[in-house]
């Protein structure tokens, strides 16, 4: 799989080059600033690329803004985004092309290098992954907003297991439950957030979008 | 106060209208000056018998009732010229009749107003009272006809000195010309006049610039003194968490590795249990480090400005929260982080405990008075709220007043509160 880092820290760049190269991914480039990370993307178009936000030369969300901005001229290219703090805000925004294959992680979550890189695959395939930090805020503040109420407190829980990029398998494993059940739930999600007409991938992206705007 | 403000031209109507209350005022003005004249005569007896006994309190009540004359111009002054004249009197202290006395006589305000009684008698009769006369003048040669046909022959035969005589009442329509001449001037020269009056009782009874500066530093000491206690215990308590937190993680992290590193040959099954404990170690002390940069300077303010940081902030917010922002640019980086942290600590006052089903954040840039920054956070809630209840909003108006900012809560009980903060800001 070919992979652009973006990571302005030589320190954490260099680690994440050697894990992503241990688990036997092709690293194109590791950039350390947001107009190489442009160039960088639009050039090698990555199966997948990791972005730090805050990036040099503003110090600010530069990451996240070229992730956005070079999703624009390449609808769909993976990206996931690392970061040291979560903003639900940025969540939001990084998802509002309802085109999924994005990916919002801690860089804590790194340290569980096999889970990392579970999610950087699955956000590679088209799957969309969320921190559970973003996904726990939602679950607490928003669990009395629209249309969320419309659904019971179980498939809340299948909801908020689907923003973390869980498959169904994986939930139904936490769930205890069996995937027949998992899939019933889904469905029941789909229907009560009125996402039927569209394939599965696509929904479960829709679905936590509409969980995200709350 | 309508400085700035661009007001459109006044119709003939609001013209004239604002001519008769200037006429109407003048008259008061006038007499106004007399009874300053004779207050003034009677307060320099006063403080002469002061031996007397009875010319303490006299002294006193004079006092007091020329600073409520001077107050009542003051106020006249500053709805004439538009920008307000604040009163320059040094507080009085508590204490027997000869102890006020004494402070106000030290106080160099009081001898303006004495020396502003005077002048402002002289002063007064060449404008406002001048303009009452021109108005008279106009009235009376209008009528000057009728007068001199229904008095004695002798009485308004020679206008002008013996040379002038006029002999009939056809004769004495000569004079009417005088009459729209005198209102034409008194027209003109009434709005000039009342602010050349305004003026003068500005430049005496306003503060004087050191009377401005003392008040002034009076005012920064006490900032500047809780600034620095708020920041010292800011210090500590960051000092702290890092000690007991982070630091505290960093160094048993370095303990499980060292062990982990011992046991790897011997016993690899404990070597991989210390590794995984020393993984969940860095993840807290992440945790901790990120709770305490939150605290220092939030990431999203420092990305996005105040604008998107309130956004963010709203987002994550149990009670449904809208945000109404008009900035049209980037504030400084101080006047972010203080308002931030003013608009956080109302929305946690309004969370905690007004029982809210909606809050309302409203922030926009005044751009008079060298720019503005009015913040109000309104809940719909039960009320109550008040700065001296708890120590939120108290570190909050403390905060705002090192920016020489201000906090105003209004929260009947029963709702609903409004919580109205001001900043000095110049937008970038």
């Amino acid at each position: 799989m070919r992979i652009v880092i973006a990571e302005d820290l030589a320190l954490l760049r260099d680690g994440l080059v050697r894990i992503f190269q241990a688990y036997g991914f092709d690293v194109l480039e590791a950039v350390d600033n947001g107009p190489s990370l442009v160039r960088s993307l639009l050039t090698y178009q990555p199966d997948i690329a990791v972005v730090d936000v805050r990036l040099p030369p503003t110090f600010t969300d530069e990451g996240l803004r070229a992730a956005i901005d070079v999703r624009e001229q390449l609808p769909g290219l993976p990206v996931m985004v690392l970061s040291q703090y979560v903003e639900q805000l940025y969540a939001r925004e990084l998802m509002s092309d309802r085109a999924g294959a994005v990916g919002y992680l801690l860089k804590d979550r790194v340290s569980d290098v096999g889970h990392f890189i579970d999610s950087v695959r699955r956000v590679a395939a088209g799957g969309t992954v969320m921190d559970p930090d973003v996904v726990a805020a939602l679950m607490t503040h928003r669990a009395s907003d629209l249309p969320l109420q419309a659904l019971t407190p179980r498939e809340r829980e299948v909801l908020s297991l689907m923003a973390e990029g869980r498959s169904n398998a994986a939930i139904a494993a936490r769930m205890f439950v069996t995937e027949k059940a998992v899939s019933k739930h889904s469905n029941n999600i789909f229907t009560k957030l009125g996402l039927e007409q569209s394939e599965e991938d696509n929904r479960r992206v829709l679905a936590v979008l509409a969980y995200l705007e709350g | 106060m309508s400085t700035g403000i661009t007001r459109p031209a006044p119709s003939r109507r609001d013209r004239i209208g604002l001519r008769f209350v200037l006429l109407g005022q003048s008259l008061i003005l006038t007499f106004a000056s007399v009874l300053g004249l004779a207050l003034c005569c009677l307060w320099i007896t006063a403080v002469l018998v002061v031996g007397a006994g009875i010319g303490i309190p006299v002294a006193l009540a004079l006092t007091v009732l020329v600073r409520w004359l001077a107050d009542r111009h003051r106020e006249w002054a500053t709805n004439r010229l538009g920008e307000p004249i604040a009163r320059p009197y040094r507080p009085i202290p508590a204490g027997n009749w000869w102890t006020r006395l004494w402070a106000i006589l030290r106080d160099p305000a009081s001898w303006r107003d004495w020396l502003w009684l005077g002048i402002n008698s002289v002063i007064s009769a060449f404008t406002v009272g001048m303009s009452f006369l021109l108005f008279l003048g106009g009235l009376f040669y209008l009528i000057y006809p009728f007068l001199f046909w229904v008095t004695p022959p002798t009485v308004f035969r020679t206008p002008f000195g013996p040379q002038f005589e006029l002999h009939s009442v056809r004769q004495s329509l000569v004079m009417l010309p005088l009459g729209p001449i005198f209102f034409t001037v008194w027209y003109g020269s009434a709005a000039g006049l009342a602010n050349l009056n305004a003026r003068v009782m500005r430049s005496l009874l306003a503060p004087t610039e050191q009377v401005q500066l003392r008040a002034r530093v009076e005012e920064l000491t006490s900032s500047r003194a809780e600034t620095v206690d708020t920041q010292a215990s800011e210090l500590r308590r960051i000092e702290r968490d890092l000690h007991d937190g982070a630091q505290a993680r960093l160094a048993s992290l370095g303990m499980s590795l060292g062990l982990a590193e011992q046991l790897l040959t011997d016993d690899p099954q404990a070597a991989r249990r210390l590794l995984a404990e020393a993984r969940e170690s860095t993840t807290s002390a992440l945790v901790e480090l990120r709770d305490l940069v939150r605290g220092i300077h939030p990431p999203v303010l420092a990305d996005r400005g105040l604008d998107g940081a309130l956004q963010a902030l709203a987002l994550v917010n149990p009670v449904p929260t809208s945000v109404v922002i008009h900035l049209s640019g980037r504030l400084p980086a101080p006047v972010e982080s203080a308002a931030y942290f003013a608009v956080a600590e109302a929305l946690t006052n309004a969370i905690k405990h007004a029982e809210a089903n909606r809050i309302l954040i409203t922030l926009e840039c005044v751009e008079e008075a060298g720019g503005l920054l009015s913040i109000l956070v309104s809940d719909d809630g039960r009320g109550g709220a008040s700065i001296d209840a708890g120590t939120g909003l108290r570190g909050v108006a403390r905060r705002l007043a090192a920016f020489d900012g201000t906090l105003v809560v209004d929260s009947p009980l029963g709702g609903p509160t409004e919580v109205r903060m001001t900043l000095p800001c110049e937008l970038s």
